[in-house]
């Protein structure tokens, strides 16, 4: 081996190809697993013969009855889709603040942005214009919370870890507030917002997925784009600056695709917490501290891992389910403490 | 040649730094003196363009582009601990690449050099959070050097340090300015090591510029007491002056 051979092998930030496979594999799994699984008990055999009958040059004959096909392709596989795009664009999104603003609890539900975004659709849903304004008031709403955070964080406590997400329960809790006073105002939307504020992908269809894809696409193509950026702002601002980084501009870039993605998916599946703090810690540990590693398998293990959390939330209490968010929740808030408790230095 | 050109700073209305002049040759070394609160810091952050300032950086005459022209050395680096040595020698080459673009075998060369240099190629996989003072700041200048810029700013870079480990830092630094023809300007709290390495020192007090020569010209009690306080004594040593404290019932 080359001596610069050695020197690349001795860098950890590298995205191997072995996580990479890794990835992709437990995406497939997951998703064959998501489409298996449910309460109509669809048989595997004709499953996997209805899903291989797609692929070009397969021609195999399902058996499968046009309400068994209706509920394959109109009701499971589009959810599934759906679930690895929302879970794509949390884990990105939550490990891209946290690259951002150096700081491992960012997430987009712990800035205010998941709130901020839920206020925005909430607004939309209440007002006159309706349903259609749902995305671009979530965006608006997500933007103005992540930036009155960042804003107050700093203010108050400078760089410091647990200033920033004080001031995102603040902002949360004022926004979740106003969208609370929206509600009793309207009691005809209340049932529907409030399942939209629960976090769901039950309503999930193909329209959805279309709906989300074009911001999903777009917000992890920039965030993957700026990995490299996000190690160098690891030293901090300063030092970043005088290596020859326009600091403010990677900064910008990287939170308006992270909130622009994170908003689209609470448009769609409401609001679902703590997958931006779960994914990208897990990675962390397994993989390592580079984002060049970080983001791109986020953006895989996240779609694997919503889409994991579903199957867990429409079989538990099956026939019934349950709202996915109390499903991520339920394993994100002691994921998070345990974040809290191993976080070293200056907090 | 790096120039100061009628540079200011201020903190809210506060001036900090200034009106400052100053030229820099080719190769020079230049130790940055005076006490606490005097701006060397600040005077070394508005070359690297970190804070806000009036007049001019320039570089032979152009201005100084970020990163490329200027590697700086802050006082306390921001080393992430689980950070490995190579990976971040590799940082100081950011300078050379676009918003989308990865290192090439170019950089990666650059790097091994840089490494080898400051005898740290058996340090690639070593976490930064393990290594131990000196190699840390060894570390540190590896990704300056890496920067490939003429122009070197360090800022304390031995406040860190104990006596021997603060000298071999120096002696480095100086064996990288003879090979690379580096300039050199050095912000220090320890005058007698300053004078030792810098071939010209400069004394800052409240950010103005008021002695500006040789070690010998600049140490010596006379232009010192006013800036530093009645506290210290030069003595003449061979390899030139030393700077001791005073108490005052030594007087």
């Amino acid at each position: 081996m080359s001596r610069a051979g050695a020197l690349d092998e001795a860098r950890s930030a590298r995205l191997g190809w072995g996580s990479l496979l890794v990835g992709l594999g437990s995406v497939l799994v997951v998703a064959a697993l998501g489409v298996l699984v449910g309460a109509a008990g669809l048989p595997v055999d004709a499953v996997l013969s209805a899903l291989f009958d797609w692929v070009p040059g397969i021609d195999l004959e399902s058996g499968l009855t046009d309400l068994q096909r209706g509920i394959l392709f109109e009701i499971r596989l589009p959810r599934v889709v759906l679930g690895a795009l929302v879970g794509a664009v949390l884990a990105s999104a939550g490990a891209a603040y946290q690259g951002v603003f150096r700081n491992p609890l960012a997430d987009p539900y712990l800035l205010g942005i998941a709130a901020g975004a839920g206020l925005g659709a909430t607004i939309a849903f209440v007002s006159a214009g309706g349903r259609a304004l749902v995305p671009i008031l979530a965006f608006l709403g997500g933007m103005l919370a992540v930036g009155v955070t960042y804003t107050l964080g700093r203010s108050v406590g400078g760089r410091s870890v647990t200033s920033l997400i004080l001031a995102g329960v603040a902002v949360a809790a004022f926004a979740t507030a106003v969208q609370t006073y929206l509600l009793q105002q309207e009691d005809d939307t209340l049932r529907e917002v409030y399942a939209w504020i629960l976090g769901r992908l039950t309503t999930a269809g193909w329209s959805e997925v279309l709906r989300l894809l074009p911001y999903a696409l777009v917000s992890s193509a920039v965030l993957i784009g700026a990995r490299r950026l996000l190690d160098v702002l690891s030293i901090g601002d300063d030092e970043a600056a005088a290596l020859g980084v326009n600091v403010g501009r990677v900064r910008g870039v990287v939170v308006v695709a992270a909130t622009l993605g994170t908003a689209a998916a609470v448009a769609v599946s409401g609001l679902i917490g703590f997958v931006g703090i779960i994914v990208p810690h897990t990675i962390r540990l397994v993989f390592g501290w580079s984002y060049r590693v970080i983001i791109p398998l986020s953006v895989l293990f996240g779609a694997s891992f919503l889409m994991l959390a579903d199957i867990v939330a429409r079989t538990v209490v099956s026939p019934g389910e349950l709202p996915i968010g109390v499903v991520t929740a339920f394993l994100g808030a002691p994921f998070f403490l345990l974040v809290l408790r191993t976080l070293r230095g200056p907090t | 040649m790096i120039t100061w050109e009628e540079v200011n700073v201020s903190y809210d209305d506060r001036q900090v730094l200034g009106p400052v002049n100053l030229s820099v040759g080719d190769g020079e070394w230049v130790g940055l003196i005076g006490p606490n609160g005097a701006g060397k810091s600040t005077m070394l952050a508005a070359a690297v363009g970190i804070v806000e300032h009036t007049g001019a950086v320039s570089l032979g005459g152009a201005a100084r582009r970020a990163g490329l022209d200027i590697a700086w050395m802050p006082q306390r680096p921001h080393l992430p601990d689980e950070m490995g040595v190579a990976d971040y020698v590799m940082l100081g080459r950011s300078p050379h690449l676009g918003y989308l673009a990865h290192e090439g075998r170019h950089d990666v060369e650059m790097v091994r050099s840089a490494m080898a240099r400051l005898d740290l190629s058996d340090f690639g996989r070593r976490r930064l959070g393990t290594l131990s003072g000196g190699e840390a700041q060894r570390a540190v200048l590896a990704r300056a050097l890496a920067q490939e810029a003429p122009v070197l700013l360090l800022d304390e870079p031995t406040s860190s340090l104990d006596i021997s480990h603060a000298v071999e830092v120096l002696d480095v630094i100086e064996d990288l300015r003879r090979a690379e023809g580096l300039t050199i300007v050095m912000a220090a709290h320890d005058l007698t090591l300053a004078g030792r390495f810098a071939e010209r020192l400069v004394l800052l007090s409240n950010g103005s510029l008021v002695a500006d020569g040789s070690p010998r010209d600049v140490l010596v009690e006379s232009i010192l007491t006013p800036h530093y306080g009645a506290g210290i004594k030069v003595l003449e040593h061979v390899d030139g002056p030393v700077v001791v404290p005073t108490r005052r019932r030594d007087g």
